[in-house]
């Protein structure tokens, strides 16, 4: 009967698109049937642990009663993008509400390796308005592994890091039936969120299943003024599935649809009709390899995007529009631990196709002119394979790490008419091309009583993004202009220095961060004067170039007090900065920013008061279409409470985000689109064990 | 014309037959040169009918490549080795004027004359152009005439310009036919000087500035133009034409004499959107 049921709304996971009010209602269904046969297993809660040496972070996103650290996020329903932005280490560029783009060390998209559970997925996106953090939901998710700069080569070559969004799983816990159902809604855009899970595990087998909804509004920002098309609708359904084969050996499978639609872009002239993914694996676990080898791990996965832009709600353009967007991804990895004495080996076989295809097509003013049509993404082939290998060595009381990643990339213009379009650029342009990508990395963990010191150097490189080489009159509303690739850069390289200093005794922890970035041939676009702008209103056009080299540094500060045992204080602090060997400001790179937070919890009641803010931009740089950001601070406040309810549990939060309604931008607002105000929000979840 | 339609009918039919023959020795090759052109009129007189053939369907202002064969009608043979000459000539209210036109040569022995022919302009209801056709075979003279209908191409896009230059002189650029494609396109264009209402020579060693550009885009242009220059083999300008998207695109041009000094044109800026030559193509 269980079976029959967890089975029954599994198979209705891939008609949710068309009739997701059926759907939802199916699931709900079979939820409260469910009620009925859960088992009474204490809920465990996931510790994964995390190499001390890596530096970086992990968010934790995971559903209340899975971690009990859900309970620290403010706003437990919010967006993944909220919940990275919350993270000291993460930026989120803003181009709406909607599909933020995460940056980590001053670096967005191209820079970084964004993974779901180390999975690649590209954006189809040539406008960068869907990241791939944008086709997952913190419903799916149990936390985001980031790490920073060549820590990160593992999910693949990066120069910035990597953020690897991990997958909530059952992992064969014996749970028996348990799920929950969760709803929230929010003050400033009116935003409604819903979502469920019900899964079922036992040593055996398990199924996990998930859906949410989003529909927000246009947001007021603060004073009152709404900001148009910052709406969205968004929806996301996901299963898991484990078998265990025999004792040691595990055959799962992961299932992600993610569908938004009617999603405002207010930082841009065109709003996306439709973002949509379907992300699926299969991955295979072995306890044992070879007899000494262990916990070897193989992944093949498969995703399919499609992006829609669409221009018809807004009344004034200067031409209509479509532009439609496609990236298929097939990939693979396969990775294995080898232990010997003091040696903790990690190896890696990666490898991933990935095709990408755009297309603009303008429709004249002049209705018997024919449309304008072209290849924005010429369908770019891009194979890319890879070894990555890590050693960790143990000394007494301290650590080496030595990676190094080795790979090779090579692109493919496959569409004919897309090639003769950038050979009126690059006449000698060939279809194809070779990179190597290489990366390698020591890091060093020493452990003194109190002190803990962590440092590294590396070097990384990364091929130039389909975009940068190859894209074709790609619009950047930011800083106006037209963007045309180019398809003979080099690789991009960075040279790292990292050092982390923490502190800790029974009440303080003082982490104390700083790393250096040393760029050489630094990707970014340049204005080419000769060239004629395409996009109407554009100021010009730019052609991605190598800088001779570039400099970024980020420094911050993280501190934690426990007042008392119920009662913690947090402050952060962040700097940084970013120039070009010419001493030019890079875009992109926050001003001083600080937050602070007061957060009390006692048993099952909550609550917190945090703060956040920047300073005024100082460093910035009109070239690129910057302007000086104001200093600002915002207060916000929560309170949360659980309730038992038999073997259940009901958890509430309210907050205010916002407190003074104060308006404000941050540098990493697309056209200083303001913020949302003053914003109550409610999140009632209710868990069934 | 009945013949010739059933002479083609039964050419067809026969090829079509041995096609599908395992013979696939030669036979057929008798059939019409000609087959993949459209006969766009036939001249008769003195016993010949003069076909006129060209790739395009109709005479079109602008270049048009003709071919052209002298069917006696007594024998049911194409003539071979005659001397071929054409005057077309514009019959206006005032005036009549008449064409650059090329030489009339045959090419091969398969008895097919070619040449080309440049109408400035269209016919209409008063005015109209007539072709006379002067051909010599075996020592006797004739010659041969019909009114053609001369339209706008069917896109209706400008493909030649008549213009007077600011050396007084009267000009006649024409564009010669391209498929235009998102690339960089080899470009080409002929240009005349009017001598007489009857007489017309190439010029050489001039110079033809291009800019394209798409009014309905705010007037984008693209990179990597060449500007036309003159060929000796082939004795028209070319150059290279990039075309960044796929729609409307106006060529404007500027020409240039032999001392770079602007018979006629104006470069295209901000405040001046276009120039007074240009070529139109939309795809």
């Amino acid at each position: 009967m269980r079976i029959v049921i967890g089975g029954g709304s599994h198979c209705q996971m891939p008609t949710f698109q068309k009739r997701f009010p059926y759907s939802i209602g199916i699931l709900f269904y079979a939820l409260f049937m469910a009620i009925g046969y859960s088992q009474d297993v204490k809920v465990e809660t996931i510790s994964d642990s995390i190499l001390l040496i890596n530096l970086g972070e992990v968010i934790v996103i995971s559903s209340f009663n899975k971690a009990l650290e859900h309970n620290a996020q403010n706003k437990p329903l919010s967006t993944l993008d909220e919940y990275l932005e919350s993270s000291s280490v993460v930026n989120m560029i803003k181009r709406g509400a909607y599909a933020w783009e995460p940056v980590l060390n001053d670096m967005s998209s191209e820079r970084l390796s964004v993974t779901i559970d180390g999975m690649r997925v590209f954006g189809a996106c040539t406008d960068k308005m869907d990241p791939v953090t944008s086709y997952v939901d913190v419903s799916n998710l149990s936390e985001a592994h980031v790490t920073s700069g060549q820590q990160g080569a593992e999910q693949g070559s990066t120069i910035g890091g990597a953020i690897d969004l991990k997958l909530e799983k059952s992992n064969f816990k014996p749970k028996g039936w348990y799920g929950s159902v969760e709803a929230g809604g929010e003050s400033s855009n009116a935003a409604r969120i819903f979502g469920g899970e019900l899964n079922y595990s036992n040593s055996e087998f398990y199924l996990d299943t998930d859906i949410i909804y989003r529909k927000a509004d246009n947001y007021t920002a603060g004073g009152g003024g709404e900001i148009e098309y910052s709406q969205f609708e968004k929806y996301n359904v996901s299963a898991n599935v484990g078998f265990r084969v025999s004792d040691d050996r595990k055959l799962t499978a992961t299932f992600i649809f993610d569908e938004a639609r009617d999603v405002g872009y207010p930082a841009l002239p065109m709003d996306v009709s439709l973002a949509q993914a379907y992300i699926g694996s299969v991955g295979w676990f072995q306890d044992t390899l070879f007899g000494s080898f262990t916990d070897w791990e193989t992944k093949l996965y498969a995703n399919k995007v499609t992006h829609v832009m669409d221009d018809s709600k807004r009344p004034d353009v200067p031409i209509r529009m479509d532009m439609p967007g496609w990236s298929d991804t097939y990939g693979y990895f396969s990775r294995v631990n080898l232990r010997q004495g003091a040696h903790r080996l990690l190896l890696k076989l990666d490898g991933y196709y990935n095709r990408s295809l755009a297309e603009m097509t303008m429709y004249p003013n002049d209705p018997d002119e024919s449309p304008m049509f072209m290849l924005t993404w010429p369908d770019i082939r891009t194979l890319n394979s890879a070894i990555y290998a890590e050693d960790v060595i143990d000394f007494k009381g301290s650590s080496l790490k030595l990676s190094t990643r080795l790979a090779v990339q090579n692109s493919n213009v496959a569409d004919e008419f897309g090639l003769s379009s950038l050979r009126i650029f690059y006449p000698d342009m060939s279809r194809h091309k070779t990179r190597f990508l290489k990366s390698v990395a020591l890091q060093y963990n020493t452990d003194m009583g109190a002190y803990q010191f962590n440092g590294g150097i590396s070097y990384g490189d990364r091929a130039p993004s389909v975009s940068e080489a190859f894209g074709f009159y790609l619009f950047n509303s930011f800083d106006n202009h037209d963007y045309i690739g180019n398809p003979n850069l080099e690789n991009e390289k960075a040279l790292e220095a990292n050092a982390k200093i923490s502190f800790k005794d029974e009440k303080l922890t003082i982490d104390l961060e700083g790393n250096y970035f040393y760029m050489i041939d630094y990707i970014i676009g340049e204005v080419d004067p000769t060239l004629s702008a395409m996009t109407i209103g554009a100021d010009g056009v730019k052609i991605y170039k190598n800088l001779d080299h570039a400099h970024l540094y980020n420094i911050s500060c993280n501190a934690e007090y426990d007042i008392l045992p119920e009662l913690k204080w947090t402050g952060v602090l962040t700097y940084h900065r970013g120039v070009d060997g010419d001493g030019r400001n890079l875009p992109f790179i926050s001003p001083l920013a600080y937050g602070s937070s007061i957060r009390y919890v006692d048993g099952k009641f909550s609550g917190s008061i945090s703060m956040r803010g920047a300073g005024k931009q100082v460093d910035y740089n009109p070239d690129f279409g910057e302007d000086q950001t104001d200093a600002y601070t915002v207060f916000s406040l929560s309170l949360g409470r659980t309730f038992s309810i038999n073997s259940n549990e009901l958890y509430l939060k309210l907050g205010v985000e916002n407190v003074f309604d104060e308006y404000y931008s941050t540098y990493t607002d697309w056209k200083n689109i303001p913020r949302m105000g003053r914003n109550f929000f409610m999140t009632v979840s209710y868990s069934i064990n | 014309m009945k013949t010739f339609k059933l002479l083609l009918a039964i050419i067809i039919i026969t090829s079509s037959f041995f096609s599908c023959s395992d013979d696939n020795d030669d036979v057929i090759m008798d059939e019409n040169p000609l087959a993949e052109f459209t006969m766009l009129t036939t001249l008769t007189a003195n016993s010949h009918a003069i076909e006129i053939y060209a790739e395009q369907d109709q005479f079109t202002v602008g270049y048009n490549e003709l071919s052209l064969r002298i069917k006696d009608n007594d024998t049911n043979s194409y003539i071979s080795g005659a001397e071929v000459s054409w005057m077309p000539l514009m019959h206006m209210a005032e005036m009549q004027h008449s064409c650059p036109r090329s030489s009339v040569l045959q090419g091969g022995d398969d008895a097919v004359y070619t040449g080309f022919v440049i109408f400035q302009m269209a016919g209409n209801e008063t005015e109209y152009w007539e072709m006379t056709i002067n051909y010599t075979i075996g020592g006797v003279e004739y010659s041969a005439s019909k009114e053609l209908e001369v339209n706008m191409p069917s896109d209706n896009k400008r493909r030649v310009n008549v213009f007077t230059g600011s050396d007084d002189s009267r000009y006649i650029l024409a564009m010669m036919p391209m498929e235009p494609e998102v690339a960089v396109n080899d470009f080409s264009a002929m240009l005349y000087k009017m001598d007489s209402m009857k007489a017309f020579s190439p010029v050489r060693d001039y110079g033809i500035l291009i800019d394209p550009r798409m009014p309905s885009m705010g007037n984008h242009t693209s990179p990597n133009n060449v500007d036309l220059t003159y060929d000796e083999v082939s004795t028209m300008y070319t150059g290279k034409l990039s075309l960044t998207m796929t729609g409307y695109w106006v060529v404007n041009l500027q020409v240039l004499n032999a001392t770079s000094e602007v018979l006629k044109g104006e470069e295209v800026t901000d405040e001046n959107e276009a120039s007074s030559l240009f070529f139109e193509m939309e795809f």
